[in-house]
């Protein structure tokens, strides 16, 4: 194994860990760590919002900008001042959020194969937020923005790019003029505006985009954000003074770190860290990495054009087309660059049910690596093992997910497990065939609320057993012979606990109260 | 979890991010340089000169009378020599190279000296065209730097050459 994925594989168990705690608190849907691309995008319509208002009090002069953005936070602290606190605050929530977003992606492997897109649009994003929140610092034009400017131009400058350098626009206090920063101010908006456009690109190739976080974390953080405005507001420093040095500057730590770091190293360095970790992440998709998931095929022959499949794909892989013979009809037509061969598709598909006669059962849409005519093999041959078993404890299925905790490790006399290549492949008649073919319960497991690595696969599932997606659940299943489990990876013990509890409480139950009436498929060797 | 936990739990975490935020916004703070040292910035920006021929009458009689410079100029620049002195030793020299693909462009420099705060004799010299020797610029004076004090020494000849400010 190469360094990289040991590397990985850690930082993946230490994210998973400290998500399982926030999960204990927060729950799924409000963990933030699970949502951090909503979050950041929170943060930016934040700083959008708040800009916009200071836009419109900022004189563009030099002793304007810092007289009209210092009288928000002295005569009218209470709406423009929180309002400048709020940016200063959002936009530092926002760097460490992207930051985080993108160690997380890398440590669960989301870089590569279908993902290939989203990650390689999302590193000019980091350019961008930065350039914006230094260019930001500038417009103040007090000491902190006199430092930044002049050692970000000595830094630009150290590049071959400019004919004189650009650090003699900060020489002596008669060096700039009032025009500098109505440039400034366009360039502050052009820039975050390309961010967001940037940001469209970025998650243009997935279905149901998180555009926001849940209504509590949008609450708590917005919380956060106004206790420090009013605890510690955003002020400004002495006016910029081009003749002296400034000393002791409340440096921002998250975005403007690059300064001191050129301070102590050289300007050679930090092009050589930037450049190279830009090249790095460019990079990253294309090194070694795990195999790429066989794609879903469409059988047209028993493609109905229900659409199911279209609905359901997270990464909108599946489109619909005109049926090649079937007048009228349409057929689900995969896009191989788009498929992440997660299966989803397979267990929305109308025709994945075992209850078909056919020898074979061939779906509309299927997976080469795990066929739904496989799995249906799979459970009716440890349905006869476990019908041969002993008995004296009720027998269970154990559906799960290879990106959860792992199922197989629980297989006994007693229990079958049946994993998938996630949870939403599996198509909900499978629990009703299972049961009425003589199983005491159904366990289904898959990743954490927030925590599917094909984004919706627990979420389809969770909707189908509750009869508000199709296919759904049918109603003479007993949901009390169904158990849900959430767990991650890491999750081995909750999952074993959890599945242990459920076969006591089948045990000390009525055996015949709930159990659906009993069914033996009858096997047709026709189409 | 319960939930009066979860929300406790929630409450110091949400605390704990802002903390995080609030703190590492302003602090810890940085300091450039001592509190005891000035900075000099020697920056310059200047065309190099050129050795141009004085065209004979003959020569601009067999020219385009719209082409008719009298003088014949070269298009490249001339280096820049540069020299600092501190309290008469040698503190920094170099030669400034004209930019642009052909050298037509202006010479730069910038270089940022940090010094105890207190009193120098400072001297610059420049020639702006090697093929002369010696320097054809001198600027010497007796500074006193103040503690962050930023002392600049630029060249402009509108202003009589090389200047401190």
């Amino acid at each position: 194994m190469s360094v990289h994925a040991v590397l990985r594989g850690n930082a993946q168990t230490a994210f998973e860990r400290i998500e399982n705690f926030f999960d204990e608190f927060f729950g799924g849907t409000d963990n933030p760590l699970r949502h951090l691309g909503a979050l950041g995008l929170y943060f930016l319509w934040i700083l959008v919002a708040t800009g916009l208002y200071l836009y419109t009090v900022l004189d563009t002069s030099i002793q304007g900008v810092y007289n009209s953005i210092g009288h928000l936070s002295r005569e009218q602290w209470y709406l423009g001042g929180i309002l400048r606190s709020l940016h200063r605050y959002a936009s530092d929530a926002f760097v460490l959020l992207m930051m985080l977003h993108l160690l997380r992606e890398w440590a669960y492997g989301r870089y590569y194969g279908f993902r290939l897109y989203s990650w390689i649009t999302g590193v000019p994003l980091i350019w961008l937020a930065y350039v914006s929140g230094i260019g930001g610092y500038w417009i103040v034009w007090d000491r902190l923005a006199q430092y930044s400017a002049i050692a970000t131009t000595e830094l630009l400058d150290w590049l071959p790019f400019f004919n004189e350098p650009t650090a003699r626009n900060f020489l002596a206090p008669d060096s700039i003029n009032d025009r500098f920063f109505t440039v400034l101010v366009f360039i502050h908006i052009g820039i975050p505006l390309m961010l967001i456009l940037g940001l469209w690109a970025h998650v243009n190739r997935i279905s149901r985009v998180d555009y926001l976080p849940s209504r509590r974390v949008m609450l708590a953080t917005m919380t956060s954000f106004l206790a420090l405005a009013v605890i510690r507001p955003a002020l400004s420093e002495a006016p910029a003074n081009l003749a002296l040095v400034p000393a002791d500057l409340p440096l921002d730590w998250f975005i403007l770190f690059i300064h001191p770091l050129t301070d102590i190293t050289s300007p050679a360095a930090v092009w050589t860290l930037i450049f190279g970790a830009t090249i790095l992440l460019f990079a990253l998709p294309f090194l070694p990495h795990p195999e790429a998931q066989p794609i879903a095929l469409v059988d047209a022959a028993n493609c109905n054009g229900c659409s199911r499949c279209h609905a359901d794909c997270p990464y909108e892989a599946v489109t619909m087309a005109v049926h090649p013979y079937k007048p009228g009809h349409k057929i689900a037509v995969v896009d191989p660059d788009l498929c992440a061969g997660c299966g989803i598709c397979a267990g929305s598909c109308p025709s994945s049910t075992p209850f078909r006669s056919q020898e074979k059962l061939v779906t509309g849409i299927d997976m080469p690596q795990q066929p739904v005519d496989v799995m249906r093999q799979q459970v009716e041959a440890e349905l006869a093992r476990l019908g041969t078993s002993p008995g004296g404890t009720p027998t269970l299925v154990v559906f799960g997910c290879d990106k959860g905790a792992d199922v197989r490790a629980l297989a006994s006399a007693d229990t079958a497990t049946i994993s998938l290549l996630c949870t939403g492949m599996l198509p909900p008649s499978f629990i009703e065939y299972a049961l009425r073919s003589g199983v005491d319960g159904i366990v289904v497991t898959g990743c954490r609320e927030g925590g599917c690595d094909f984004r919706l696969g627990m979420q389809w599932t969770q909707e189908r057993l509750a009869h508000q997606r199709e296919p759904h659940l049918r109603g003479l299943v007993p949901q009390d012979r169904l158990r849900v489990v959430y767990a991650s990876g890491s999750e081995q013990n909750h999952l074993a606990t959890t599945v242990n509890e459920f076969r006591t409480q089948l045990e000390t139950r009525a055996d015949s109260s709930t159990r659906p009436p009993a069914y033996s498929r009858r096997k047709s060797h026709h189409g | 979890m319960a939930k009066p936990a979860a929300i406790v739990g929630q409450t110091i975490l949400y605390g704990a991010f802002a903390a995080f935020i609030g703190y590492f916004a302003t602090a810890p703070t940085y300091k450039q340089i001592p509190d005891d040292v000035a900075l000099i910035k020697l920056s310059m920006s200047h065309l190099g000169g050129r050795e141009c021929r004085k065209r004979s009458p003959e020569e601009l009689a067999r020219m385009p009378p719209n082409m008719r410079a009298p003088l014949e100029c070269p298009r490249g620049r001339s280096d820049i020599k540069l020299q600092l002195e501190l309290d008469g030793k040698p503190m920094f020299e170099t030669v400034m190279h004209p930019t642009g693909l052909s050298g037509d462009g202006v010479s730069t420099v910038y270089k940022r000296f940090e010094l105890k705060a207190g009193t120098y004799q400072l001297a610059v010299k420049m020639n702006d065209n090697l093929v002369n020797p010696g320097f054809n610029y001198v600027k010497e004076a007796q500074i006193t730097l103040k503690p962050a004090q930023v002392l600049v020494i630029d060249f402009n000849p509108d202003k009589g050459g090389l200047f401190f400010q």
